[in-house]
């Protein structure tokens, strides 16, 4: 069997790709699914926790599986406004580069 | 498993009331003709009322509901009543201004109330899984609310808070992974008892900082503040007013939560990281602040500042002898905050126009000779923010230093009283404008707002003479 470690350590390098994807992408939708894989990557760091904890213990556990289906859900609630916001910034300026939103500064 | 009891739904009855009343709202929505979308905003408005009353009626109480997933606690009901008002404020501020602007759109309300139903959760959660799902509730409105002007800098705020907002829910999701993974558990108080036992201390230490990072961006803490200026410039001026607030009480009444009930065992680690975390917002904030001409982002700046002082609240959290003191100060400048924050931003808006004119701050050059009641409050809101006597701002600033210089950081507290006085230049920019500068400012008047405008600029000064009674109200509220 494979062991915990390889989960929770495969979830962490998911995890940084996605954060690091955030900060050097430049396209919104881009971004969007770096942020949707730190998401997954916690996911999967919480069925290979929880699992590791039904192992230790040797009962039934699903607290990590039952976090898994919130945050799932949840995602599915920020992806319909999310990408309500990107198709609406488009629809204005017919762009969506993340540099070429600038009008705010100072 | 046991079914739930009249307990658990009266732990979150106000919850209930108002997530019910807001459904309901969207359907009755529809039938409320363009024209009328006031009548919106009053029923809104009224639920929050009935809620508050709800909330009151609550007080002195204290139980847990759904297998210690919410609690009810003076904790709670502070901070459930300071989100109420930032509410009814919220939709004060509101109700002329989206007409004046061309936004009046019956959801503008609805969101509202969903999002101060987001953040009386996170004030009752005990469970990290609760703290995720209300902290989503709370910012998911508030994105929409942001880009509520369908102009390119509202949309690009939206964007921005959006993206930001969500790398931050990203930091918190996989912190409380990590913390799940240490203890076994995501209830609060059983994660304490584990950590005291002395299980995986580092896997702890990480989640509860990567915790840290989540909620920083969400209450404007320095490294995590670049889009605040930009969010709240962009966004409606009566969104701003309400996510400046209602967004930072939430946030910073979680970490409260979390942190003093979850992880004292790692307090000698992340005591440190708050320290300086405090103060950097604080250098940050107020010295950005000095070079801003628009006052929404000078105001933004001012805010990112507050939050350096709030945070002092949390540098000796896990101190038994002082925590409760400094968890007091802490809950009363977020009062103090919520009423010279709210006044403030009603200012603001009556003094804008529309396409985003009367924002800067040479706008309100000669405000004193043509309005003194406006130039009056907003000098006391400006005073209030400084920290200057005989206002609300100074009570707080107070407590906040004692409780920093008693819990033995002195420095911080030096560094607080040095960077309140670098926050006078800026704030006093303004009153120097409006008092001793030739202009012709024109200003909207609204019967809300002018009431807002009152109600705040009054309860900041008259406040102020009666502090302890407020004191003993948020002493109340601790955490046992």
């Amino acid at each position: 069997m494979i062991p915990v470690d390889y989960y929770v350590a495969l979830s962490a390098v998911l995890f940084s790709i996605g954060a690091l994807g955030v900060l050097i992408r430049r396209n919104p939708l881009i971004i969007f699914m770096s942020i949707e894989l730190m998401l997954n990557a916690a996911n999967l760091a919480f069925v290979a926790f929880g699992r590791s904890h039904e192992i230790q213990t040797g009962e039934p556990f699903f607290g990590g599986q039952i976090f898994v289906f919130f945050v799932i859900a949840v995602a599915a609630a920020e992806v319909a406004v999310g990408l309500a916001l990107i198709v609406e910034i488009f629809k204005t300026k017919k762009n969506i580069n993340i540099d070429e939103l600038n009008s705010l500064k100072g | 498993m046991t079914q739930p009891t009249n307990i658990d739904y009266l732990t979150i009855l106000p919850l209930i009331i108002l997530i019910a009343w807001s459904c309901v709202l969207l359907l009755v929505d529809l039938f409320i003709p363009k024209t009328r979308k006031w009548i919106t905003a009053l029923l809104a408005a009224g639920g929050l009322a009935v809620t508050l009353i709800f909330t009151a009626l609550q007080i002195g109480k204290s139980s847990v509901g759904f297998n210690n997933m919410v609690v009810l606690d003076g904790f709670s009901i502070f901070a459930n009543v300071l989100l109420l008002l930032s509410g009814l404020f919220g939709i004060a501020l509101a109700h002329g201004y989206v007409k004046r602007m061309g936004i009046q759109r019956g959801e503008y309300f609805i969101l509202i109330i969903f999002s101060v139903t987001g953040m009386m959760l996170m004030a009752q959660a005990a469970d990290l899984i609760i703290v995720f799902l209300a902290l989503e509730l709370l910012s998911i409105p508030l994105y929409v609310l942001a880009a509520f002007t369908r102009k390119v800098e509202s949309e690009e705020s939206g964007v921005k808070y959006f993206l930001l907002g969500a790398f931050a829910t990203g930091f918190v999701v996989y912190g409380t992974a990590l913390i799940f993974g240490s203890t076994g558990t995501t209830s609060l108080t059983a994660i304490a008892t584990a950590a005291s036992n002395g299980t995986s201390g580092l896997l702890l230490s990480i989640g509860a900082a990567l915790l840290l990072v989540g909620f920083g961006f969400k209450v404007a803490a320095v490294p995590f503040h670049m889009w605040t200026p930009d969010v709240y410039q962009g966004a409606p001026t009566s969104v701003t007013a309400f996510m400046s607030s209602g967004a930072k009480i939430a946030g910073f009444v979680a970490l409260l939560r979390v942190f003093a009930t979850a992880f004292p065992s790692i307090s000698s680690d992340m005591t440190n990281i708050l320290w300086v975390m405090s103060a950097l917002t604080m250098i940050v904030g107020n010295f950005v602040a000095i070079s801003q001409t628009n006052i929404k982002r000078m105001l933004a700046y001012s805010s990112i500042a507050h939050a350096g002082y709030i945070l002092m609240a949390f540098v000796p959290y896990g101190n038994k002898a002082v925590v409760a003191t400094s968890i007091t100060a802490g809950l009363f400048y977020l009062l103090t905050y919520v009423l010279t924050n709210f006044g403030a931003w009603a200012v603001v808006i009556s003094l804008e126009k529309a396409e985003g004119k009367g924002l800067e701050i040479s706008d309100y050059s000669g405000l004193a000779k043509k309005y003194p009641a406006l130039a009056a409050a907003m000098a006391i809101f400006m005073l209030s923010f400084i920290g200057f006597p005989p206002t609300l701002g100074m009570v707080g600033k107070f407590y906040l230093f004692r409780a920093a210089i008693e819990g033995g950081f002195s420095g911080l507290a030096i560094l607080g009283v040095v960077t309140s006085l670098v926050s006078a230049y800026y704030y006093l920019r303004v009153v120097v404008n409006m008092y001793f500068r030739e202009g012709d400012p024109e200003i909207e008047r609204e019967t809300w707002l002018t009431i807002t405008t009152g109600l705040t600029a009054v309860a900041t000064v008259l406040l102020s003479f009666v502090p302890q009674l407020l004191f003993l109200l948020a002493n109340t509220a601790v955490l046992k």
